[in-house]
């Protein structure tokens, strides 16, 4: 099996848009994933969801690679766009819709799923 | 923390900007920080948060700031 780093890593790689957050989208266990969470859908996003919770290494690896230092975390095809924050402000003036249409073809899907790591040793 | 630490944190770091924090609950942990500085002239917003990230390091990596929001504005 692939480290936790490996995962996460190819996780951010092959999912056109990936969240680590707090929780799940169906019961996310922060404001600020939340928050991420509804500019994403918003913006017609197709969301692929990591909970960090079940196991900080999930969280100490991905901040490693990612140099972030908070969650939540969004990456569009591989690249960190940036927390809650940044999220938000780049919806509310229409940067993130054209970032994601033009990273995806607009035609692309729009999507909400978990992703669940495999948690070994 | 009280705001004032993270104040004097953002100051230093960004010299002759400015710089608002708030507490957002009273608690000491969640905070909202408003930077504007010359340093971020150029940069995106998510370097610009970078910025703000690395300035608050310390804090961020001890646990002492539970939640923090960020708005960052240029000068230019």
């Amino acid at each position: 099996m692939s480290t936790l780093q490996e995962q996460i890593k190819q996780v951010i790689d092959t999912e056109p848009v990936a969240v680590f957050i707090k929780g799940t989208p169906e019961a996310p266990a922060c404001g600020n994933s939340m928050r991420a969470l509804q500019a994403l859908w918003q913006a017609g996003a197709p969301i692929a969801a990591i909970d960090v919770l079940p196991d900080p290494r999930i969280r100490q690896e991905l901040t490693a690679l990612s140099e972030w230092p908070t969650i939540p975390q969004v990456f569009v095809k591989g690249e960190l766009i940036g927390g809650a924050d940044i999220t938000e402000e780049l919806f509310a003036s229409g940067e993130l819709k054209t970032k994601i249409d033009e990273a995806l073809g607009a035609d692309h899907a729009q999507t909400v799923r978990t992703v669940e790591l495999a948690l070994g040793e | 923390m009280a705001a004032n630490a993270i104040h004097v944190l953002l100051e230093q770091a960004f010299p002759g900007g400015e710089v608002a924090v708030e507490d957002r609950t009273g608690g000491g942990d969640h905070f909202q920080v408003t930077v504007s500085s010359e340093r971020f002239n150029g940069l995106s917003l998510i370097q610009q948060h970078k910025l703000v990230n690395a300035a608050l390091a310390a804090p961020l990596a001890d646990g002492t700031i539970h939640e923090l929001r960020i708005r960052t504005k240029g000068t230019a």
